[in-house]
């Protein structure tokens, strides 16, 4: 049981030193000093220091963020950085801890970005449902500001950047970058037709070049201008540099947010950190990013599954994604189909409406899976949602199209069994052709 | 008139973007607080600050969850009954609260108190279940818990806010 690799806390630096929200705390214990030692140097060499920790986006995709950061033309006068708080992804509540109880780190960070990028201004756009978070978060960027850390002149640099939040109101689609900044804009959170990229001319906020980056991502900067590249990179592998939080819910004594270095495994997440699965129960199954990841399929507490690394390489090769790292755990009482039916609700509801097979495929999914769950299922409504959702995929302009057909096509492929008693058990005589056609 | 009412809220807004139409999503909330939901009154006067159509600003309230555009009850319970939160024990809840309430899904009670609702994924899913009272969360509930929330809420002895406030900053943990 010792064995496990333990937590490490880069990010949730709060377990470690208590009121550390506060920014006399803060600065006490070396706060600031990342943004000191940044403004004395050059930006393009901060960028050089990111791109060589080898820090990739910890909002889900891992995007290497100093490359992001490198795409911006240093020529335009007008360029920003937008903070993306949105969290949306069900499942996932990371962002929200950091901002409660480390806020300056991610004000740091992102002022180094700011920096690194010769910002505007720096946007953090929270979900709407952060409403008390935003308003405790405004009063520690004043707190920054009266500090000379943000705003005008930052630490007698020359350098004016102020931070900003702005609030959304209820909509997952705007945790998407380019619908996040439609959204900042004051227009309908819907995705954008790229090219032009954010980092590019004319793609950004305001048409500006624009660098989008996830909280937790931006936190992980200040330590690594504080500490090097070279040392963030002892942690974690050698693809996956770093700490990662793992938000496990669902199944498991003790749900919460783990901070843990790339590398430890999922039995060490879900039965070390996690306390493993309550009532003596079997884990079936595990999403890891969310609703948007392919789904795990995982035969009880010995399966050799759960030696799985977590990095982003060790799970593309069992089939899925690490992405946020949403970690989403089900005893061997779930129902799988129930799980496809849930997650299809969520995207029915979320999808914006631009591209018709989002928008037409998320409402016959949860159309169908309603019928299925209520045991009239048709003879055919397995392949029919799975037809369904491969139309959907890699034809729509965001990735929430393909998230939506990921739940469908990656459940019943992992879990027939499930979906076939649903049709065993239809409480209705199978339709006949003509019937099919009402 | 919201122009005047919140003039120094207003300006604070405009102050931290380049254009008026940014201040859309913040004035609507404003809008929202004070005619307790989206009104063409309200609709309207937000359109002639951010200069945008008044049918732009009415798409805008239309397409975000939480601008209401029917009148809730004082208090607006939304219970998140997405994956994480079913894994434990959500969709009970939701559905015991509004049968003690006496209200179908988006229901308000007859005295005008309570609005309940499912919501989607709301990130507190650690803290299961859960809900959102007028846009402050209350977590790790039960019906006892929440029995006692009802009648705090009822009897006006909470220092819950109506409206969606300023809360006081994080507390200083005691040494």
């Amino acid at each position: 049981m010792g064995d496990a690799m333990a937590s490490m806390n880069i990010i949730f630096r709060e377990k470690d030193v208590p009121n550390i929200h506060e920014i006399g705390t803060y600065r006490k214990h070396g706060g600031y000093d990342a943004l000191r030692k940044a403004v004395g140097m050059k930006p393009s060499e901060v960028i050089d220091v990111v791109k060589a920790s080898n820090l990739r986006g910890r909002g889900g995709a891992g995007f290497p963020t100093g490359v992001k950061w490198s795409f911006i033309p240093q020529s335009e006068p007008r360029k920003y950085v937008v903070v993306n708080a949105d969290e949306s992804e069900t499942g996932t509540f990371k962002d929200r801890q950091i901002m409660e109880n480390n806020p300056h780190q991610l004000i740091e960070g992102a002022m180094i970005a700011a920096w690194a990028i010769q910002a505007t201004a720096v946007y953090i756009y929270l979900r709407g449902e952060f409403w008390d978070l935003a308003h405790m978060l405004d009063e520690h960027i004043e707190d920054a500001r009266k500090a000379g850390f943000v705003g005008d002149n930052v630490l007698g640099s020359g350098f004016n950047c102020m931070v900003y939040t702005h609030l959304g109101a209820g909509a997952y689609i705007c945790g998407e970058e380019s619908a996040l900044l439609e959204s900042l804009e004051g227009k309908l959170g819907q995705p954008r037709v790229r090219p032009p990229f954010p980092a590019q001319k004319g793609g950004g906020l305001y048409a500006e070049p624009t660098v989008v980056n996830n909280v937790e991502t931006i936190a992980n900067v200040p330590w690594i201008i504080t500490n090097g590249a070279d040392e963030y990179k002892k942690i974690g592998t050698e693809q996956s540099s770093g700490t990662k939080i793992f938000c496990v819910s669902g199944h498991v004594e003790k749900p919460g947010n783990y901070e843990l270095p790339l590398g430890a495994t999922l039995r060490e997440l879900i039965y070390e950190h996690a306390g493993g699965i309550p009532n003596g129960k079997q884990i079936k199954a595990m999403l890891p990013s969310g609703g948007s990841g392919p789904i795990v399929r995982i035969n009880g507490n010995d399966d050799p599954i759960l030696d799985t690394k977590l990095t982003y390489e060790d799970f593309v090769k069992i089939g899925t994604i690490l992405g946020s790292a949403s970690v989403i755990v089900m005893d061997e009482t779930t129902d799988i189909t129930w799980v496809a039916a849930k997650i299809t609700r969520f995207f029915k509801h979320e999808s914006c409406g631009k591209c018709t097979p989002c928008r037409e495929g998320t409402y016959w999914l949860d159309k169908t899976l309603d019928r299925i769950m209520a045991g009239n299922a048709r003879e055919n409504d397995i392949d029919l949602i799975a037809n369904v959702a491969r139309n959907m995929q890699g034809v729509t302009l965001c990735a929430l199209g393909d998230f939506a057909a990921n739940p469908i096509i990656h459940t019943i492929q992992n879990f027939p069994e499930d979906f076939k008693a649903h049709i065993g058990n239809t409480a209705n005589a199978p339709v006949t052709a003509a019937a099919a056609g009402d | 008139m919201l122009a005047e009412k919140y003039a120094p809220r207003i300006e604070k807004i405009f102050a931290k973007y380049p254009t008026k139409r940014s201040a859309v999503m913040p004035l609507l909330y404003i809008a929202q607080e004070e005619y307790g939901y989206i009104t063409a009154e309200g609709v309207n006067e937000v359109a002639v600050l951010c200069d945008m159509d008044s049918t732009q600003v009415r798409s805008i309230a239309g397409f975000y969850t939480m601008y209401s555009e029917q009148p809730k009850g004082k208090y607006w319970l939304q219970v998140c009954t997405d994956l994480a939160c079913a894994l434990r024990g959500a969709d009970q809840f939701h559905e015991q609260l509004k049968e003690h309430l006496g209200v179908d899904e988006g229901g308000t009670t007859a005295d005008g108190m309570f609005t309940v609702e499912h919501v989607m994924c709301l990130a507190a899913c650690d803290k299961a279940p859960m809900l959102q009272c007028n846009f402050h969360f209350h977590e790790l509930l039960d019906m006892d818990k929440m029995k006692v929330l009802l009648e705090q809420w009822r009897s006006g002895d909470s220092a819950e806010s109506a409206k969606p406030e300023k809360k006081t900053r994080k507390k200083t943990a005691s040494a």
